[in-house]
């Protein structure tokens, strides 16, 4: 279906400077606990209370990726330039999300493995992951028409998302040192509140910027495919 | 099937009129795998171990050169545009490209093979099993490279996009076909050759059937 909606006003930013502030007090909240109130761990002592931001960057940052996935299959199916503004967001904010967790992870790791880097596979998923949504930013500030801008990143972010977990499992038959992922079950309750709260934290921070970057990507979409002024306005 | 036989016919003849350029990517995957060596030095033992790294990552370095300039005739005098509004199926175009693109891969593979053994003193055991290798990698690469290449020569700063596209989406198949050339070339005691086969052959499968799907989105705007 060729793309037919162009991108309507959005409403203000108001929803989203709620969300921002709500998931700022929660993050606020259980960083707090997580650093000052939750017991040091046996054999990682201090160092491990950064996980209570690390492994909720990695559930949102999973999120972001997962969002702008479905916006760009959206996107393709309905033709409707709002899922393109929210395709956009996503994955910028997946990217930064990327990012700040190989650099947490590099905090981590350096006291805890000795290395700031290993190539086990959920680090060189993440990295991968990091260089294609940022390969698929570059693409977006590489082309001018705004239909072909959305239709070509929809599907290369179509492609990039398929291809996370073939990544993941080759980097794993290749290597792998990471420990498995911990559930519930393995997490006693003194360290599971401060990192569920992180994570809602993250997860409405997350919300928010996504919410006010789709409102920009639309207002500049309604600018950019507005149709141009008659002789006698300008 | 018609369709793809007629644009499979077209890229023959593109291909054949355009022998300069695939000679010219051959001795520029030759130059890469000699300027290799140096990074390691003259240790044989240390250039063997890592000639299939090499051996692909200048196939690789290649391939960026080989996909970019694919849609070069087509995007003369708007031919993709003509070509759609024959109608031809946007499928079988594809197909046909990435057909050209995977055969001219592997050709590029073969012939870099020789000058590695040369080069590294690598041993080639099982010439045969090392050609499906180099076909399954080849393919892993032309069919996404085939489908950013018709995007990325219509952006601006083509020659940057492609490879900051392509290469992280190809990182399985570079890690599963260097696994297994280096199993092919240094000994495979466990057996592990049939696993990163099936992770190459699993990786074509997909990308190739989900590229060929995604494509006629791309062309149609």
């Amino acid at each position: 279906m060729a793309p037919s909606v162009l991108a309507g006003r959005p409403s203000g930013p108001g929803a989203g400077y709620a969300l921002l502030a709500f998931g700022a007090v929660l993050l606020a909240v259980g960083s707090y606990i997580g650093l000052f109130v939750a017991p040091s761990e046996s054999f990682m002592g201090d160092v491990y209370r950064i996980m209570y931001v690390h492994v909720p960057t990695a559930w949102n940052a999973l999120l972001a990726f997962t969002f702008g996935f479905g916006s760009a299959v959206a996107f393709l199916l309905k033709g409707d330039f709002k899922w393109d503004a929210r395709h956009e967001a996503a994955v910028e904010m997946g990217v930064v999300l990327a990012g700040l967790l190989c650099c947490q992870g590099a905090i981590w790791a350096r006291p805890t493995w000795g290395v700031w880097w290993d190539w086990d596979p959920r680090l060189t998923t993440t990295a991968v992951m990091f260089f294609a949504f940022i390969g698929i930013l570059a693409l977006r500030r590489f082309v001018e028409d705004p239909v072909k801008r959305a239709t070509w990143s929809a599907v290369a972010t179509i492609i990039a998302y398929v291809d996370v977990p073939i990544v993941y499992f080759s980097v794993r038959w290749w290597n792998s040192l990471h420990q498995m992922q911990s559930s519930p079950e393995t997490v006693s309750a003194p360290f599971l509140i401060p990192l569920r709260t992180n994570a809602f934290g993250i997860l409405f921070l997350m919300a928010g910027l996504i919410t006010l970057r789709t409102r920009i990507a639309r207002l500049r979409l309604s600018q950019e495919m507005a149709p141009p002024l008659p002789e006698a306005a300008r | 099937m018609r369709q793809l036989g007629a644009a499979l016919y077209k890229e023959w003849l593109l291909q054949s009129r355009a022998l300069a350029q695939l000679l010219a990517v051959l001795v520029f995957g030759a130059t890469a795998l000699l300027l290799f060596s140096f990074a390691v030095g003259p240790n044989y033992e240390l250039l063997r171990a890592v000639a299939p790294g090499f051996l692909w990552l200048a196939l690789l370095l290649s391939s960026t050169l080989t996909l970019a300039e694919s849609f070069q005739a087509e995007m003369e005098h708007r031919a993709l545009e003509g070509q759609l509004l024959l109608p031809a199926s946007p499928w079988a175009l594809y197909y046909a490209k990435a057909l050209a693109n995977w055969l001219q891969l592997t050709l590029l593979g073969v012939a870099l093979v020789p000058l590695m053994v040369a080069l590294y003193d690598a041993r080639l055991s099982r010439p045969l099993a090392l050609l499906g290798v180099i076909a399954l990698g080849s393919a892993g690469l032309s069919a996404p490279g085939t489908l950013y290449a018709v995007m990325t020569h219509q952006a601006r700063s083509r020659q940057t996009l492609l490879p900051l596209l392509l290469f992280p989406l190809v990182v399985p198949v570079l890690i599963a076909a260097v696994k297994a050339t280096s199993l092919l070339m240094l000994g495979d005691p466990m057996e592990q050759i049939g696993s990163w086969a099936l992770l190459l052959a699993t990786f074509d499968a997909i990308h190739w059937s989900l590229c060929g799907l995604l494509f006629g989105r791309v062309v149609e705007e």
